[in-house]
């Protein structure tokens, strides 16, 4: 059965692949005419290889489950792809490495001299309430002054087209292992569509990755000992964390293999004995990285180790503290710290915020609940929000409460109408909703992944995309059109 | 390599290798009971005592029935022994060394799980139980072929070396014991012509019988077939072939001085042993010291080279039966998933 792309109708809303007319765009018209003559029922064949594919290769997300030891799911993947042009990626990328330049200068003023506070561009009064910033950070100096080494940034598309940042986590952002593994099964079932379209690759990340952290190493003298430090088989990324791993070739440590000695210095235990370590990617939040330091009732972390690493002697990606910019009310200031540290004009907008710390502000987002999304400043996940438009009178007056009684915790935003992709739904393509996720390395140079990992919300008119919350991803291609 | 891993690694290696030689011994047994007249045949239940789970398939109140015996064997997910759970706590280790392993071997070892649980239901029924059960031990010996064919020589192979060896060595064990329990001797009335059956039995399901026939150049007797799988040093399933296959992953791994002493001991005691006297009483006695002393070796190299027991937070479930045959139980105390 063909496909009948004008009764597709993503009325109002911005599709990635098809346009205003039912007509494919630009960089969307193979796939979407090989689409077309493949049919449904085809590309449910293909969708089914996908997901058997995707079992047998074991790519996984972790839910805890006691029965059978069966404690992880499929990884929902979508076989259509998201296709964004090289050339339109260039500006977005270029984009991106502007803002997590000017973020590293922004959490490594904090720590040191403030300028940005004194100069009046920031105010302190955030730094002081921030969760997430860390007085046992003050003063040091990482290597190469950069603390957010891995980043990934949100984005979003409106219905007119424009690309926003919606957030930046940094922290342990995850989904990198899903982007690449995303490409491999949907090479092994659309093959043919490879073959004659320049679909940039997307496998280099690991080796990036890898170059980074080496970089960071304080010995010189040999090849550093370069390890993933995970909180373990339960925890939602672990699949990621192994993989990893696997990709670079390096030990994927819990902390119970680790041990900061006598000497300030981290090693871990092998069969030969305890080695030195020297650069941990750790996926740990802040909290439980140290006993001594953090969470004393942490049992993932190595006691030791912030001393360990504000002596030098090892490493940490990202930096302890970096998550003081990890808030969506520090995020509102990314402009202007673009401007400030950089002396440039922004090149990706945010999308237009309000800060409830600010009086104004916040009685504009009180007398406009029903239009407005409100965040809390330190959520992920999609928890902890309230999506105006559609709650009820009774859930914005108590989400009111909560604002008034600490606004420093929120900041809103209006409703966006995420762009849609051609999504396989019930043996048939209908559009749904995407958000985009590329990651951002920083060391001696800066380099973003070609795309991203694309997430889709899988159920009709659905605006949340987390895997955790039925979300499920696609492949995302950047294609030269000029190749 | 990190020694929590090396423990992973150790235990990935004896799983496979268990669910493997447990299919053999469930095999061993279904030919007994169709070789031998009724009054001869020795049930399903010594199965449970020899694979040292008695205690535990007590506790289950199944009844004493081949059908409850074997489903107990093969596919009860609470018994720590059973072929099922042996391959889920195989795949549980391999889920956490996706790093170390070649990919394919996790992919197959995954695809594997999925597959057995499917087809169990239909797999337990008398007609259907030996396909299936040949299928397990091609399949385990396909996942070793793997390993051997695409993993490089490095710690993580020699250890598995090492754990896959013990085991079999102790698991061959086992298997001769389950002939062993039969207590008749060839001295029974009526009983002579059953006899060569058996031992005949007993190797094929090493897969030896080929073997023992190109090395022995004789018939079957019950101490041509004893001195072969207990002491030849040639077929990869011998007690002590397998016991000098863990020597030399030994002298490959550091710090290993310990240990090696330990099997140099076990090594003796199996090579010194007077087979040919020992009638089946003293059989099941001698076959129930050498696990203890294979057991002796697995203590030797855990204190080597894992991470300390309290530490890695699970406990040991190594316990010896009280009762006086002092049968080593199958071990299960790899890391809990």
């Amino acid at each position: 059965m063909s496909i009948d792309w004008t009764n597709y109708c993503a009325s109002g809303l911005h599709d990635e692949l098809i346009g205003p007319g039912g007509g494919a765009r630009v960089a969307g018209r193979a796939l979407i005419r090989h689409l077309s003559e493949l049919g449904s029922a085809e590309i449910g064949v293909r969708q089914q290889a996908a997901e058997l594919a995707i079992k047998v290769m074991g790519v996984t997300f972790t839910v805890y489950h006691q029965e059978d030891g069966s404690i992880d799911r499929a990884w929902p993947l979508d076989i259509i792809p998201r296709i964004i042009s090289a050339k339109e990626w260039n500006r977005i990328a270029a984009g991106l490495k502007q803002r997590v330049a000017a973020l590293n200068h922004f959490i490594n003023d904090v720590y040191h001299a403030q300028k940005i506070v004194k100069d009046g561009v920031f105010p302190q009064h955030i730094i002081a309430s921030s969760k997430n910033f860390r007085a046992s950070c003050v003063g040091i100096n990482p290597p190469l002054g950069s603390w957010a080494h891995i980043c990934g940034s949100d984005l979003v598309r409106d219905k007119d087209g424009t690309v926003y940042v919606l957030e930046d986590n940094l922290r342990v952002p995850s989904g990198v292992s899903y982007m690449i593994e995303n490409r491999q099964v949907v090479k092994r079932v659309l093959p043919e569509l490879f073959e004659d379209s320049a679909i940039l690759p997307v496998d280099d990340y690991p080796s990036q990755l890898h170059e980074m952290l080496v970089a960071l190493s304080p010995r010189r003298e040999r090849l550093p000992e370069v390890v993933v430090l995970t909180p373990g088989i339960y925890n939602s990324a672990y699949f990621e964390h192994s993989f990893l791993a696997r990709q670079m070739g390096c030990e994927l440590v819990e902390g119970k293999d680790l041990a900061v000695h006598n000497d300030d210095c981290v090693y871990m235990q092998t069969i030969h004995g305890w080695r030195r370590v020297d650069v941990i990617y750790r996926r740990i939040d802040d909290d439980f990285l140290d006993p001594e330091c953090f969470r004393a009732d942490s049992t993932l972390g190595v006691r030791g180790l912030m001393r360990a690493w504000a002596k030098g002697n090892v490493a940490l990606a990202n930096a302890p503290g970096a998550g003081v910019a990890d808030d969506k009310l520090v995020y509102t200031y990314v402009p202007d710290m673009i401007r400030y540290y950089l002396s440039e004009e922004p090149i990706l907008p945010n999308v237009p915020s309000y800060r409830c710390a600010e009086p104004a502000q916040l009685a504009h987002v009180l007398l406009h609940l029903d239009t407005l999304v409100v965040k809390p400043v330190d959520g992920s996940g999609g928890y902890g929000m309230l999506m105006g438009p559609t709650a009820s009178v009774r859930e914005r007056h108590q989400f009111a409460a909560q604002i008034k009684a600490a606004p420093r915790n929120f900041i809103a935003q209006p409703v966006i109408a995420l762009s849609t992709v051609p999504t396989f739904v019930d043996d048939r393509i209908a559009p749904r909703h995407v958000d985009l996720r590329p990651f951002i390395l920083s060391g001696p140079k800066t380099y973003v992944t070609t795309g991203g990992l694309t997430r889709v919300a899988l159920r009709e008119g659905s605006l949340v995309v987390n895997s955790s919350q039925g979300g499920g991803s696609k492949d995302t291609w950047i294609v030269d059109m000029e190749a | 390599m990190l020694s929590r891993v090396a423990e992973n690694v150790y235990w990935l290696a004896r799983y496979l290798e268990r669910a493997e030689n447990s299919a053999r011994l469930i095999n061993v047994n279904s030919n007994l009971l169709l070789d031998l007249p009724p009054e001869y045949r020795p049930g399903w239940l010594a199965l449970i005592d020899i694979t040292g789970s008695r205690e535990l398939f007590d506790k289950r109140e199944r009844r004493v029935e081949e059908r409850d015996i074997v489903n107990f064997l093969i596919a009860d997910l609470d018994n720590p022994g059973s072929i099922l759970a042996s391959i889920r706590s195989a795949r549980e280790n391999a889920r956490t060394l996706r790093d170390v392993l070649p990919n394919e071997v996790w992919e197959h070892l995954n695809e594997l799980f999925m597959q057995i649980k499917e087809e169990l239901p239909v797999a337990l029924g008398k007609r259907t139980r030996f396909p299936f059960l040949r299928r397990i031990i091609r399949a385990m010996q396909t996942l070793t072929g793997e390993l051997e064919g695409t993993m490089s020589r490095n710690d993580a192979f020699t250890i598995m070396t090492l754990g896959r060896n013990l085991e079999r060595a102790d698991m061959t064990s086992r298997i001769i014991d389950v002939r062993s329990a039969q207590p008749l001797s060839a001295d029974a009335p009526g009983f002579g012509p059953f006899e060569t059956i058996q031992w005949l039995n007993l190797l094929k399901s090493l897969s030896g019988e080929q073997m023992y026939r190109l090395s022995e150049r004789t018939r079957v007797s019950r101490s041509a077939v004893l001195e072969f799988v207990l002491r030849d040093r040639q077929f990869p399933r011998a007690c002590l072939f397998c016991l000098k296959e863990a020597e030399h992953a030994l002298l490959e791994l550091p710090r290993s001085a310990g240990v090696l002493g330990v099997l140099e001991g076990t090594c003796g005691f199996l090579a010194n042993a007077a087979l040919a006297k020992l009638d089946q009483p003293g059989l099941h006695e001698f076959i129930d010291r050498l696990q203890l002393h294979i057991n002796a070796v697995h203590q030797g190299v855990a204190q080597t080279y894992f991470p300390p027991r309290a530490e890695a937070g699970t406990q040991s479930q190594v316990q010896f039966l009280s009762d006086e045959r002092q049968t080593m139980p199958l071990f299960s105390d790899s890391p809990a998933p």
